[in-house]
Formats: structure tokens, C-alpha cells, sequence
């Protein structure tokens, strides 16, 4: 039989490495991020921080800054809370105070702020504010936090006696203590992974402009979650939902950093409502850092039971978590620290435990999902950094080791100690890619040679799968409103369409690749799709883009919106063709009679039919929405492999190779995946060498500027060999595609990390906690110690 | 982000330049490179009430070589200028090491050999490069020129020995006797960064012997350290493993290092040790004056 | 760039101090009258209106700003708007020509050297000024040259390769 189907790749449907839509404007420097946005009459807002980390504030004198020309409005706490605006509350059932009324809990901690002709007449506006603070004693960890005396920070709050935020505890205790007994060895680990700022290079801001003559209020806003922020600015604002309109322009980076609302968003918008007129915030790098969601900075302590076989019986492991002056995390509420106990999802674990603990600092709130779905970095980290010990302490090969232990390819659906359910994978034959690519065998015996010499080679293993894709919406919800996504596909007469989706991007190219789901479902050419998100007066629900749920949710929706175009385009082919339905087949762009395969009308002919031909009783036009709840999380899977040279004599250590096997399931367009994954082994090469925040014994914030926080650059960044010959299609996912965006960030850093802990294995060192900054790596072949917890600000020497 | 305001001039001559500086106070600052000067009053940790903008006088942005030998840095010269310089590959391997680890390439563009001096950094590389070289610094005022000895021109954390109607115009490296060598090493954890340890090596070299010594070190003090002792356990002697030990040990004591988010000041101290020890022995590996040895960038 | 502000009756409008200059961008001549306080970086977002010059930093430190000022690549916002008196720039709008695009914008898209696009003008900037003077660089070379440019999506290898890609495209483009 002959076939008309269109070619798939040919017009841009799945699989096709399509270069980006997107591109087009940026490279240009056509895009339209938020600054870039010039409004008639705008003014513009900056905000004045706290220097201290927790202090009374005894008074405020605005007096001086009001007298500046160009000044138009000076906002204090106490102004906020004459509008019930001075505390909003977050997204994980606290409060967080917009500006300070009572107390400053963290450094950086928005005061006041001042609008004014010109953000240079702003910020001098700002400094001519006097503000009497009086100290109060300081807290930066979970330790003091909990210890006897300590201050209360949150002495707003009724009912909270301390600084716990939570206890909260999942799996099997009795069963957990049980398998323990019956170890032959028991691992023991305990690690930080400190506190992190997902950074993207654009800050965060908004333009709010509030019109009395319409009683609409538009917020331009850097945001990766739009209905969201629609939905909380209603209620925190008491504005109706339908009388607010957010538009997310092109965000320059997000990685978590733009989920959360900000005071700064608050401040602009009342701003805009009492001036009535367009107010501009640009947050500063500085004010970015210092007081943004930040992620990570958490002690994790753990066991594991083995055989001594090497069969890991039971894992146990507790968390103290450090979220801030404000329990602000952004996470599925039922889940307090996140999804940790995704941790050794992807190993036949029989059964664990796992608790955990959260408290109040003073330092910034956050707890934002950076680059991962909500804590799956630090679950993924602590489960590779333990297997690595624990294979150590067996005295096994730790590729063996994790092969014995893996969840075998029959074993799907398989259900977690914690309750997920794996949906697919084939970790072993990921592994095995891993290991021939980065010449596993031949570097052991180089690396045994080189040792002879002094030299000090190191390879280090991460594997790591991640639940991707919240909801399902049985078990997930932010504050109640359950994780689903939607999109709608308006098909044009000509054949050429406009797909909307409540996702939005910031830079992972969903105006690319949605248009490629459509052209493989519809066989609509990608390039006769335009992508529109962002804007909720036009977009359709969704909860947004962070947690790499995207592709998994919002891009399932578009494929299932696609099916309904493509149902009822079949009702108009058969209409065409004079056939009854089930006489029509269907092949990429074209419906044919199942009997006369030459006899067929194409999409295009079906949408014009839809306008201008369409059977008696139909309803016109072809557009669909869908809304999808998926029915399970989707489980991506991958192994990284990276080697080291350690110079023993300086501790700096440099890549040597690295290799990434990534199983994502179906792949819409491998050219951004593959930079996807490049990305996020960069963070996590930067996570394990130098990108940290920490705090001195007064809680100033080290890392609040590009000076302290260190991106790296493309001279250190290592390159990356990628392989994408394992493929595991979800089988609920309607395309076959998982989450990808995250996996690298995720599971890169345990490979770099174990990688210097097996150069300098002679030494007996178990951990050195991230960063690997070469002082500590130093120290650790040096003094022959595990070298712990943030490193310090300031000493003796 | 936005500076306050500031009165700004940008005379034509040096004259003109330090009659505004004398009118201008205590608050007035010369704007050269701006590199350092002006991120700082982005933040506001700087507001000067007169900005002195010297980027339009002629004449200022040399390097050369004296007959003599003398290298003479104008106080206009950029980084970049330097790191593409002939005249300090083949004549100057300390500073030759040095210029290409300055800040970043962009910054490197605008960024100033002089202006660096005289911001005095105790985290900056030219200053310990300068003081190795047993250079000065040449200050025009009301009264003329006076040459100010690296030795005394750091007076302390970003304080320098100008007078507020003084500009630095030029930076002088005494013309070596023997054949110079030498290189700079720092410890960064990325291009930009500034240094954990840094260690400049200048020596010279006449007759298998060393003649002349200078070893500065940055970062392990609250300004730019001479690290005098070690290098005179060098001057009359071949290179030779106990001297550089010897060296090494000595540089390594005369660190003043404190414990930061850095590096351990035990750390910070054991670097400058291996970094003596590494330019001294990659300079001895190489024959005498040919040594150059480059950056050490931390993972 | 005018300033309106409120007349309360005890402030001389004329406190300001405001200076004129004159500059071409892009090739266009202009003249603008700012405080000297104004960097010129946003003289040129906010003065001209060519938002393409991000900025990313209060430090110096990401170079997203990146244009050139008479042919060399400097952060705009670390150079006040005065000083670019008298002075040609060229920003990431000067690229293109009317009717194609420069090799390095054609070289980021075919080889996916961006995603966010924030970075990108000053990536392109930085890597002009390098092939202005390395027409056939390196892997490292080009490496070396965006090292003060920071990028946080694409782990730099696809910008490496987009900037191979255009110097690759100029050379035969100078050839043929």
C-alpha cells in the first residue's frame, strides 16, 4: 500500500531536532523581558532592605525621603498593614511579612519602599529613610534553632512556642528497626548540602498598573507560574479574580527562583492601586540573592542495613531543614519537605523510614524547588553519596553495587518503601552505556597505575530517577488547588493554528516544541503552529513551569487537545469523503478510506471544512482544550559518570571526562534536551565546586552578589559526552515523554562529589561537603578527616 | 545598581586634573579604568561628591621600556594592553604571568595597572606583582612629581599614600642588572574571582646566581604582603632545591592569612608556600630568565 | 531624557546637573543630555531604547551588558553614559544587517547556543570583539574570551560551538 503520510521530521513533529522559534527574537535582542517594558507614566519602585538579621525596629522616619523631588510614595510596614497587607501568606501555610512592621527576622529584609520618577531618585529616596533597630540575638541553623533558650523568631505567631516548623515522618518504622537488626553491616552518612540561590541572570520584577477607569489591574510579572499569582494576588489583595490580568513576558531564567511571590510584587501592585498609576520594580542583584527563594540547606543523616552480599535491606534517615525566617517553601502541600522521600526510589529497597524536621533561622525564606521537583536533589544526593559509602564499606565496585540493587526492568510498575510508583525504566542498561563510554575498566587500572605515581585519579558514579510531573491531583495540590495543566488548540481554516498552554517558559522552548507535539499528532507543519503562554486573560489554567513538569503535564494536554481536534476532524473527513467514520483511517495529515487508500482529505481540508463545509447538526469550527490530571508521576532515569584528577599538594581538582546517559523517555526535539542536560550539569558542577551561600555567626549573608556566589564561567565548566541510546517511553504519558529539565542538576552533583572522595580514597575521608572548594578537599588529604558542614566566614587562623 | 549623584569633570590636562582634585576635597576620586571604582558606587559603598574623569588626557595609556631597562606603566594603560604586551613577554615574565588573571577579559579591557595600585585591594594581583618588582608609583600634585616606593603607597585596606590633589600617573619598574624571571600564581575559583592566595616572584639572575629577589603576596593579609625574609634567603644564592624550600618556608611564615569562605588560614598559608615553590622551580626547570609560570585556577 | 517633577514651591527644578553629549549608536548619531550619574547602559536601554543590553549584576560580574565602545567589549554598566561621549557603539541591535543576520546570531540558533536568551547579546558582544582579532580561534580561545560573561542555562558548550560555527562562517564568507 502506498502511503501519503507526511514525513515526521521533515515537518517538525516528534524526534525532530527543530531549531528554536524563539531564537529569532533573541538573538536580535528583540525579546521582551520585563524590563524591557516601558509603560506611559510608569514610576519606579526600590526597596530598602535591613542590614541586621534579626532586630526590633524601634522606629522609622521617612521624613527626608519624602522631601526628595520626584519622590511620590513612601511605603513603611505600618502604611501596609492600614490595608491588612503587611504579612501575606506563602505557599506552605505561613505568613510572611511583606514589609516589617514588628521585628526584621533575616538580612535583606524588605523595610520599606519608595516610588519615585526614577529608580536613581528611588534608591536615593531609600537611603534618606532612618530606621533605629535594636539587635536581637541571632540564629543561622537547625542547631540553634533548637536549643535550649533559644529566641523565638516567630513570636508573631500564636502557637509557636519555638522555631520547629514541622516533624513529619514517612514509611515504616517497626519494619525499618526490624531489617536493621538483621544487618550484617550497617553504613552510616551524614551530610550538608548547603544552602544554594537558583539565579537566574535576570532578576525578579514587576510592572503593576492598576486603571480606576477600568477597575483593571494588569501585572507584568517575572513569573514561571502566572494563574498562580493571579489566584494569590486575589486573594491576598482582596481584588476579583477576573479583574486581574498577569502576563509573564519573556523570563530570562527561572530554575524555581520566579515560583514564589515577593514582597516586591505586593509593594508594586498596592503602589499602582493608591497612585493609580504604572509602578516599575527591578530587583537588584543583591536584593535577588539576599532575600529570594533560596534552595537546598539541609542536614541529612542517615543508615543503611546491608547484606553481606551487598543487598540493601532498609534505609532510615532523618532531615533537619533550614527554611528561613518564613516557612515560604514552594512545594505540593502535603508534603512538607518536599518529595525527599523520593530518595533511593530507583534501588529495590524493601523498607524505610524517614523523618524530618524543619525550623526557623534568621536568614532568607525560600525553599524553593531549584532546578529539581521539590527536595529531589537532596533526596538523589543523599542516596548516591550513601551508596558510595556503603559500597565502600562492603568493599564492593560500586557499578556492581548499584547494579545488584537496582530495580529490575520486570519489576515496573514498581512501588517505592515511601509509596511512588515507578513507571518505567531500564537503569541497568543505562548503567552499562555509562561505564563502556567513559572506559570504566580501563580507567581503574590507569587510575591504579597513576596512584603508584602519586597521582590521584578519581571516578565517581550518580544515578538518579525523579518524580516528575505533579500532579497526579489526588496527592498533589499547592495550597489545595490541585496540579493539573490545560491547552487549547485553536485550528484556523487555512490549516495554521494557535495553541495556548498555562506552562511558561523561560527558556526550556515550549514555543518550539508544543508546536512539534501538534505537527506529530495533528500533522499540522511545527512551523504553522504559533505558541502563545504567559498571559492569563488568554492562557488557559495551569499551575506553571518549574519541577520539569512541563513536558509531562502541560505537554501531555497539548497532545491530548490535539486528539480532540483530530476526533473531530474525523467526523469532518468522513463527511468529506462520504464514508462513515469508521471507514476512515488515519496516517500523519491525511484521513483515507480504509478500502480506497488513494481517496483521502487532508487536515487542511478537514479545517477548512470546519468553517465552510461541515455536516448538518455539527458544531463548527476545530478547537479543542484539554485539561490533564495526569494518573501518575513520570520517573526519568540516568547515570553520570565523571572523572577527576586531585592535585594532592593544592586540592584543586579538575575534570577529566564526563559522560551523561539520560533515559527521558521519548525525546519531542533532542537538540534541547541535549542543552537541557548540559545546563544542568553545569549547576551541579557548580553546586559541587563552588556555588554557595553562607551566613557568619550575626547572619550576614555571604554570596549576596556575583562577587561571593560564583557562577562559573565557561573556563571552568567542564564538557559533556551525552548519550541518548536508552529510551523508556512512559507508558501513561500520552507521547511516551518524561521530565528532563531537572534530571542532571539532580543527580550531577553526587557523581563529582564521589569522584574526589575516590581519588583521595587512601585516606580514609568519607565526606567532604560540598563545595569541594580546594581548601577542603586540602584538608581532607592533609589531616586525613571528613571535612563537614558550611564553610566558615570568618576564624582566627 | 544606581549611584548618587556626583559632580563629574573630565579635564583635558594633568594640570587641570589635580587643580579640580585640590578644589574638590576629600570626597573628590579619579575615575580612570572604573572597574572597581565604579561597582563599588553602584552599590553605594562609594558616593564621591566630585568624579575626576582622567580618560581624556593624552598620553597616559603607554607601557614601555626605558633604554635603561626601566618599565614605565601609564596611568591610562589597560589590563589588556598588558596582557597582549611583546615588550613584557620578552622582558618581563612577573608581570607577563600576572596580566591575564587580572578580573575578566571585558574588565581587562577598561581596567588599569594604576588605577588597580591605588585602589588597594588587599585581594588585588598588581600590587603584589609591583611590590616583588621593588617598583613605585609616580604622583603628580600642585607641588610636582614625587615617586612613592610600592613599599609605602599601600597604607592600609583601600587606603594609599596620595594626597587627596595627587594622581597616580605612572607606575616604574626598576630596570633589572641581572636577567629578570619570575611568574604569578593565584588561586581563583573562577575567572573573576578574586584571589584565596596569590604570590608574585621576581627575581633576577646573573652569573648562576640569584641577584636580586622579591616575593608579595595577596590575599593572606589585610594588605599586600612583602615577604622580604624569603626573598632574601634567595639573593647571592643559586636556585637550588634548599633555597627554594628555604623560600617557600619563609614566604609561607610571612603569611598573615584568616579563615574565610576562601579557604582555612592554614590553607591559605601551605598555597603560598607551594606557589614560591612552583614559579621557583618551574623558572629553575627552565634555565635561568626564560620562567614564566601562569595561572593556577582552582576547579 | 526629560525628567517631570512635582513642583512643591521650595525645590529648584534646576538642581540637576545635567550634561550633553554626543555619540553615535549603531551607526546613528545621537545626543542626549544626562545626569552624569547614568550608566550607560541604561543611556542605552533607557535613553535610545534599544533593550537588547541586558543587565544581570549590581558587580561587574555576568556581562550581559556587553557592547562594544569603539570596537572594544566593554560592561555598560560600569562606564558612565558621559564618558561614552564622543564614542561609537555598537550594541547587539547593531549586529544584523538590514536583510540578514550576523554569522554569530545565525551561529547561536543553529547550534542551540542559547535558551533564556538573557546572556545572549553579551555573549555575542564578547564574541565579536574576539573574532574582530582571532578570526580562526580555538576551543579554549573562545572559552577564554566569554569568561566574563555568565551563563545560566546552557552550560556554555553549544555558546562554544555557536561561536566556532560563526568564526567558521566569516572566514569562508572573507575566502569567498
Amino acid at each position: 500500500m502506498t502511503t501519503h503520510a507526511l514525513d515526521e521530521l521533515k515537518i517538525g513533529g516528534l524526534g525532530a531536532s527543530r531549531k528554536r522559534v524563539e531564537d529569532d527574537r533573541f538573538i536580535r535582542g528583540k525579546g521582551t523581558y520585563l524590563d524591557d517594558i516601558a509603560l506611559p507614566g510608569m514610576l519606579h519602585m526600590e526597596i530598602l532592605r535591613s542590614p541586621l538579621a534579626h532586630a526590633r525596629i524601634a522606629s522609622i522616619d521617612t521624613s527626608k525621603a519624602w522631601d526628595i523631588p520626584g519622590v511620590r510614595l513612601v511605603l513603611t510596614g505600618e502604611m501596609m498593614a492600614t490595608r491588612n497587607l503587611a504579612w501575606m501568606p506563602t505557599l506552605s501555610y505561613d505568613t510572611q511579612a511583606v514589609l516589617a512592621t514588628d521585628k526584621v527576622r533575616f538580612q535583606g529584609q524588605e523595610v520599606a519602599c519608595v516610588i519615585a520618577d526614577d529608580p536613581y531618585i528611588a534608591k536615593d529616596a531609600c537611603e534618606a529613610i532612618e530606621v533605629e533597630y535594636e539587635p536581637l540575638p541571632v540564629i543561622v541553623n537547625p542547631q540553634q534553632a533548637v536549643a535550649p533558650g533559644a529566641p523565638v523568631i516567630r513570636d508573631d505567631k500564636e502557637n509557636q512556642p519555638d522555631n520547629v516548623i514541622f516533624r513529619w515522618e514517612v514509611g515504616d518504622k517497626e519494619g525499618t528497626d526490624r531489617a536493621f537488626e538483621r544487618a550484617d553491616v550497617i553504613s552510616r552518612l551524614r551530610l550538608h548540602y548547603p544552602r544554594s540561590h537558583p539565579s537566574p541572570i535576570e532578576c525578579c520584577g514587576s510592572i503593576a498598573d492598576f486603571s480606576r477607569a477600568t477597575g483593571k489591574l494588569t501585572v507584568y510579572m517575572t513569573t514561571q507560574a502566572p494563574h498562580i499569582i493571579r489566584a494569590a494576588v486575589a486573594l491576598v489583595a482582596e481584588l476579583p479574580e477576573h479583574m486581574i490580568r498577569i502576563i509573564s513576558p519573556d523570563i530570562g531564567g527561572g530554575f524555581g527562583n520566579k515560583v514564589p511571590v515577593y514582597p516586591g510584587y505586593v509593594c508594586s501592585i498596592l503602589a499602582s492601586i493608591l497612585l493609580e498609576r504604572p509602578v516599575k520594580w527591578i530587583e537588584d542583584k543583591t536584593g535577588n540573592l539576599i532575600s529570594t527563594g533560596f534552595a537546598r540547606d539541609i542536614y541529612l543523616d542517615g543508615e543503611m542495613a546491608l547484606r553481606k552480599d551487598g543487598k540493601i535491606l532498609a534505609v532510615r534517615m532523618h532531615a533537619d531543614s533550614d527554611h528561613g525566617a518564613f516557612y515560604s517553601d514552594a512545594q505540593p502541600s502535603k508534603f512538607k519537605i518536599g518529595l525527599l522521600h523520593s530518595t533511593f526510589a530507583c534501588y529495590d529497597v524493601p523498607v524505610a523510614h524517614l523523618t524530618a524536621t524543619g525550623t526557623y533561622s534568621n536568614k532568607a525564606p525560600g525553599g524553593v524547588a531549584y532546578r529539581c521537583s521539590f527536595r529531589v536533589t537532596e533526596a538523589m544526593f543523599f542516596q548516591e553519596r550513601m551508596v558510595a559509602a556503603a559500597a565502600a564499606d562492603l568493599g564492593m565496585d560500586p557499578a556492581e553495587f548499584r547494579r545488584i540493587n537496582f530495580v529490575r526492568d520486570d519489576q515496573f510498575p514498581h512501588r517505592t518503601p515511601f509509596g511512588f510508583l515507578l513507571d518505567s525504566g531500564q537503569y541497568a542498561k543505562c548503567l552499562d552505556v555509562g561505564l563502556k563510554a567513559i572506559g570504566y575498566e580501563e580507567f581503574r587500572r590507569e587510575q591504579a597505575e597513576a596512584r603508584k605515581r602519586g597521582r590521584l585519579l578519581g571516578l565517581g558514579i550518580s544515578t538518579m530517577t525523579e518524580p516528575l510531573g505533579a500532579g497526579n491531583s489526588r496527592e498533589f495540590d499547592i495550597l489545595g488547588i490541585k496540579m493539573f495543566d490545560s491547552a487549547e488548540l485553536k485550528v484556523h481554516m487555512t490549516g495554521k493554528a494557535i495553541l495556548r498552554t498555562g506552562a511558561r517558559t523561560q527558556g526550556q522552548g515550549h514555543e518550539t516544541t508544543w508546536a512539534q507535539i501538534v505537527a506529530h499528532e495533528l500533522g499540522i507543519p511545527a512551523d504553522d503552529v504559533v505558541v502563545e503562554e504567559g498571559d492569563t486573560d488568554t492562557a488557559p489554567f495551569g499551575m506553571g513551569t518549574y519541577a520539569s513538569r512541563s513536558t509531562p503535564v502541560a505537554g501531555a494536554a497539548v497532545a491530548m487537545a490535539a486528539r480532540k481536534v483530530r476526533a473531530k476532524a474525523r467526523r469532518l473527513a468522513a463527511h468529506l469523503l462520504e464514508v462513515s467514520e469508521e471507514d476512515i483511517e488515519w496516517e500523519l495529515g491525511r484521513f483515507y478510506v480504509r478500502s480506497a487508500p488513494d481517496r483521502g482529505v487532508t487536515i487542511t481540508e478537514c479545517a477548512m471544512a470546519a468553517y465552510s463545509n461541515m455536516p448538518d447538526g455539527m458544531e463548527p469550527g476545530l478547537e479543542a482544550t484539554a485539561f490533564y490530571d495526569p494518573p501518575n508521576l513520570t520517573w526519568p532515569f540516568a547515570v553520570y559518570l565523571v572523572t577527576v584528577e586531585v592535585d594532592p599538594e593544592t586540592g584543586v581538582w579538575d575534570v577529566l571526562n564526563m559522560v551523561a546517559v539520560d533515559d527521558c523517555g521519548v525525546r519531542i526535539n533532542p537538540m534541547i534536551v541535549e542543552g537541557q542536560i548540559m545546563g544542568g550539569l553545569t549547576e551541579a558542577y557548580a553546586m559541587a565546586s563552588m556555588q554557595f551561600i553562607t551566613f557568619d555567626a550575626d547572619g550576614n549573608c555571604v554570596g549576596a552578589n556575583y562577587m561571593d556566589y560564583l557562577l562559573p564561567t565557561a573556563w571552568e565548566t567542564p564538557g559533556y559526552e551525552l548519550h541518548s541510546e536508552v529510551v523508556t517511553p512512559s507508558p501513561h504519558h500520552p507521547i511516551g515523554a518524561k521530565g528532563i529539565g531537572e534530571c542532571a542538576a539532580v543527580g550531577g552533583p553526587a557523581a563529582f562529589v564521589n569522584a574526589v572522595i575516590d581519588a583521595i580514597a587512601g585516606t580514609g575521608v568519607r565526606n567532604i561537603d560540598m563545595p569541594l572548594l580546594p581548601d577542603r578537599v586540602w584538608e581532607a588529604i592533609t589531616h586525613r578527616r571528613d571535612v563537614s558542614g558550611a564553610p566558615p566566614v570568618r576564624g582566627d587562623g | 545598581m544606581y549611584p548618587s549623584r556626583f559632580r563629574y569633570e573630565a579635564p583635558r590636562t594633568l594640570g587641570e586634573a589635580i587643580s579640580l582634585l585640590r578644589d574638590g576635597g576629600e570626597d573628590a576620586k579619579v575615575l580612570a579604568g572604573g572597574q572597581s571604582l565604579v561597582p563599588l558606587m553602584k552599590l553605594r559603598f562609594a558616593s564621591p561628591s566630585l568624579l575626576v574623569d582622567i580618560n581624556n588626557i593624552g598620553g597616559l595609556g603607554y607601557h614601555r621600556r626605558d633604554p635603561d631597562g626601566t618599565i614605565r606603566v601609564g596611568a591610562l594603560c589597560r589590563h589588556a594592553d598588558l596582557e597582549r604586551s611583546d615588550l613584557l613577554k620578552a622582558s618581563q615574565p612577573t608581570m607577563a604571568a600576572a596580566a591575564p588573571l587580572i578580573a575578566d577579559p571585558i574588565v581587562r579591557n577598561r581596567g588599569t595597572l594604576v588605577g588597580s595600585l591605588c585602589h588597594a585591594d588587599p585581594q588585588g594581583d598588581w600590587a603584589a606583582v609591583i611590590l616583588a618588582l621593588g617598583g613605585s608609583v609616580v604622583a603628580e600634585g600642585p607641588a610636582g612629581r614625587r615617586a612613592i616606593p610600592m613599599a609605602g603607597f599601600v597604607t592600609g585596606p583601600f587606603q594609599n599614600a596620595l594626597r587627596h590633589d595627587e594622581i597616580a600617573v605612572e607606575a616604574v619598574i626598576p630596570a633589572p642588572a641581572g636577567t629578570p624571571a619570575g611568574g604569578y600564581l593565584k588561586l581563583e575559583r573562577r575567572v573573576g574571582d578574586f584571589a584565596t592566595v596569590g604570590v608574585a616572584v621576581a627575581i633576577e639572575t646573573s652569573g648562576g646566581v640569584v641577584s636580586r629577589a622579591g616575593i608579595a603576596l595577596t590575599g593572606v593579609g589585610a594588605a599586600t604582603i612583602g615577604a622580604a625574609e624569603a626573598a632574601a634567603a634567595l639573593t647571592g644564592q643559586p636556585l637550588s632545591e634548599e633555597t627554594i624550600a628555604a623560600a617557600a618556608r619563609l614566604a609561607a611564615a610571612a603569611a598573615q592569612p584568616r579563615t574565610d569562605h576562601r579557604g582555612s588560614a592554614e590553607y591559605k598559608r601551605h598555597m603560598v608556600g607551594v606557589f614560591v615553590r612552583r614559579i621557583l622551580s618551574r623558572v629553575n626547570g627552565s634555565g635561568a630568565g626564560a620562567g614564566a609560570a601562569g595561572q593556577e585556577r582552582a576547579a | 531624557m526629560t525628567m517631570v517633577y512635582e513642583d512643591r514651591g521650595d525645590q529648584a527644578p534646576g538642581d540637576v546637573p545635567l550634561r550633553r553629549i554626543r555619540f553615535t549608536i549603531n551607526g546613528q548619531k545621537k545626543i542626549a543630555e544626562v545626569e552624569p550619574r547614568l550608566l550607560l547602559a541604561h543611556l542605552i536601554r533607557r535613553g535610545v531604547g534599544l533593550t537588547g543590553t541586558h543587565m544581570g549584576c549590581d558587580t561587574t560580574s555576568c556581562g550581559a551588558c556587553t557592547v562594544l565602545v569603539d570596537g572594544t567589549a566593554v560592561k555598560s554598566c560600569t562606564m558612565l553614559a558621559v564618558q561614552a561621549d564622543g564614542r561609537e557603539i555598537t550594541t547587539v541591535e547593531g549586529l544584523a544587517g538590514p536583510s540578514e543576520l550576523h554569522p554569530l546570531q545565525e551561529g547561536f540558533r543553529a547550534e542551540h547556543g542559547l535558551q533564556c536568551g538573557f546572556c545572549t547579546p553579551g555573549m555575542m558582544m564578547a564574541a565579536k570583539a574576539l573574532l574582530d582579532a582571532n578570526p580562526d580561534p580555538t576551543e579554549e580561545d573562545v572559552r577564554w574570551a566569554l569568561s566574563g560573561n555568565l551563563c545560566r542555562c546552557t552550560g556554555y558548550q553549544n555558546i562554544v560551538k555557536s561561536v566556532l560555527w560563526a568564526a567558521g562562517k566569516l572566514r569562508s564568507q572573507a575566502a569567498g
